[in-house]
């Protein structure tokens, strides 16, 4: 993985002469670029804190006028925070256990895939990468039907399952991106020493496939976190309702006030910039390496 | 007992293994993936309102997607092509442009990249509820074009989630669609400025090539396959488009139609399971078939 880090090395390239203007006119892109990333989110959690008549006032953007001058806290103390846990809870469950399949169902693809020879499977490993290109709405009637048929619908289960198969093809490839790099030197030695193929699974390839782990859950998360089509579907009862649909409902419920729809919004938002913020470069390295590796 | 060095010895055993190994992976694949898909063909060919008898119409299901006014799929493929144009040549071209500046070495290098990385990991929802609420008549938009005087005194306010002929609804839905994904092209193509190798730089900037020169032909030329997988990622990303399109524009509007958004639309409100397959099916078909032409018109370059 020694590739893959190089990206941060210090520069050891820096702008010469002659291109110094030019420097300088990418530096201004940047930040301006920067800028209308920063702009929206900076204006969410401001309005969030304001009444209509003061988000709709013009001439009110930047520090400090764009602050509210009336901080309108009840539009947070008013929301309605046991359903915004539920959905958050509900989420974390579905996301959790969804990466969990996929990444314990990956691994040991991978391994019979890159490890044990057998003359299919190529076939087999292309088979899967076929799963990157699927795109979701495919299984969306036929997947429907199964679960209203089983009497699925409207359970966690029905969101878990679905979302651990899209997350899948990304994870294999992934897993044969690290399983590469572990030596098989290591598995002939085991079996050397009288392991067997599981043995040699669980022994040596999941302990030495650990660092592939939190890129392989990274970048299925966000997948899982953020989807919507699934779960404004499968699930219909606030219960189990992920946090993406609960906090579409939610604003719903508000339409003429703006500021409690931003209360909402930015409290859904914020657990992810934190978690973004503690774990950009390793966020960043994840998706890298789930690209680049294609 | 395996005999030393004798890896490729294929024993009952390791049959067994092998299908032990890969069981978890082909069972979700095969009934998540693969099943519905034979599944979608297989109902495409059907008037089935998802309960009761199902009739065979052949392929009247898509005959009435290209032909009927009640089915704006042309209008929605007319729509996905518009996005995926967008996407290719004004996303990339911007994430490209950012990518090759930050990799040039730059003062605060992490900070931008973190920064602009930041809509991608936002929940779409949020961003769909923001951008509504920027684009009301009393919003950001309006308020900022005010400002900067680009709307006079008089004129009225600009609606843009107005739906119809003349209203902005589809450039509305894109906007933010393309806004949220340029920093993750940003990110992987940085990756890609990155992996060439400084020497090789520097070597063209003693024999004398201006920054532009290096990044024109020594930089992107080697940035050919991270390039790829955005133009697939971004094209793909494209057909399969459904969030922001279902929350900015809603399930039934035609001048904002998308494929996906059209799908949902057939299923749940109009209960024509049939004609919802039709759709999936296409877009099976699109997906593919645009991913092997990518591949295609790479390959030829490569060599």
């Amino acid at each position: 993985m020694a590739k893959k880090s190089a990206i941060y090395q210090p520069n050891e390239y820096t702008i010469r002469k002659g291109g110094k203007a030019f420097g300088i006119f990418g530096v201004i892109m940047l930040i301006i670029w920067s800028l209308i990333n920063l702009y929206p989110l900076f204006w969410m959690i401001t309005f969030s804190l304001k009444d209509n008549q003061q988000i709709q006032k013009t001439h009110r953007f930047l520090l400090p006028k764009g602050l509210p001058n009336e901080w309108h806290w009840e539009n947070y103390k008013a929301l309605d925070y046991s359903s915004l846990l539920t959905y958050f809870k509900n989420s974390v469950i579905v996301t959790a256990l969804a990466i969990l399949i996929s990444m314990v169902a990956a691994m040991m693809a991978s391994y019979a895939i890159m490890r044990i020879q057998w003359k299919a499977s190529k076939a087999v490993n292309r088979m899967f990468l076929l799963g990157i290109t699927i795109p979701v709405q495919a299984s969306l009637v036929p997947v429907y039907m199964i679960c209203r048929y089983f009497d699925w619908l409207d359970t966690r289960w029905s969101l878990i399952i679905p979302y651990a198969a899209f997350a899948l093809a990304m994870s294999i490839l992934i897993a044969n991106s690290f399983i590469v790099g572990i030596p098989k030197d290591l598995d002939e030695a085991a079996y050397i020493d009288g392991c067997s193929r599981y043995g040699v699974f669980f022994r040596i390839i999941v302990p030495l496939m650990l660092p592939s782990v939190s890129t392989i859950a990274i970048y299925s998360f966000l997948q899982c976190w953020n989807e919507l089509m699934f779960a404004s579907v499968f699930v219909s009862s606030s219960e189990y309702r992920t946090l993406p649909v609960g906090v579409q409902s939610y604003t719903g419920t508000f339409t003429v006030k703006w500021g409690p729809i931003g209360a909402v919004i930015t409290i859904a938002t914020i657990p992810m910039v934190i978690t973004y913020v503690l774990l950009s470069r390793k966020i960043q390295e994840s998706f890298i390496a789930g690209a680049i590796k294609g | 007992m395996r005999k030393v060095g004798n890896m490729k010895h294929r024993s009952a055993s390791d049959t067994i293994s092998i299908i032990v190994f890969l069981i978890p992976a082909v069972l979700l694949f095969c009934v998540i993936l693969i099943a519905p898909m034979v599944m979608s063909a297989y109902y495409s060919f059907f008037d089935w309102k998802g309960l009761g008898e199902a009739k065979f119409i052949g392929l009247s299901n898509y005959k009435e997607l290209f032909t009927s006014e009640l089915t704006p799929f042309p209008s929605a493929l007319k729509n996905v092509f518009i996005l995926a144009g967008l996407s290719v040549f004004l996303q990339l071209p911007i994430s490209l442009g950012l990518a090759l500046i930050l990799g040039r070495g730059i003062k605060g290098e992490r900070f931008f990249l973190s920064v602009n990385f930041i809509p991608v990991l936002i929940s779409t929802v949020v961003i769909a509820m923001l951008w509504k609420i920027m684009y009301q008549p009393k919003g950001l938009f309006n308020n900022l074009l005010r400002i900067t005087g680009i709307l006079k005194e008089g004129d009225s306010n600009i609606l843009f989630l107005a739906d119809g002929p003349k209203g902005h609804l589809l450039g509305s839905v894109i906007a933010p669609m393309l806004w949220q994904y340029v920093g993750y092209h940003m990110l992987l193509m940085y990756a890609g400025v990155k992996n060439v190798s400084p020497e090789l730089r520097e070597a063209a900037m003693i024999d004398g090539a201006t920054p532009w020169q290096v990044d024109r032909y020594i930089v992107i030329p080697s940035m050919k396959p991270v390039i790829k997988v955005c133009v697939i990622f971004s094209v793909t990303g494209s057909l399969k488009s459904y969030d922001l399109p279902a929350l900015l524009a809603g399930m039934r509007s035609v001048t904002a139609a998308f494929p996906s958004t059209m799908l949902m639309n057939q299923m749940f409100k109009a209960n024509r399971y049939g004609m919802g397959s039709a759709i999936a099916v296409l877009l099976i078909l699109m997906c593919f078939a645009f991913a092997l032409l990518i591949n295609y018109i790479f390959r030829e370059k490569d060599e």
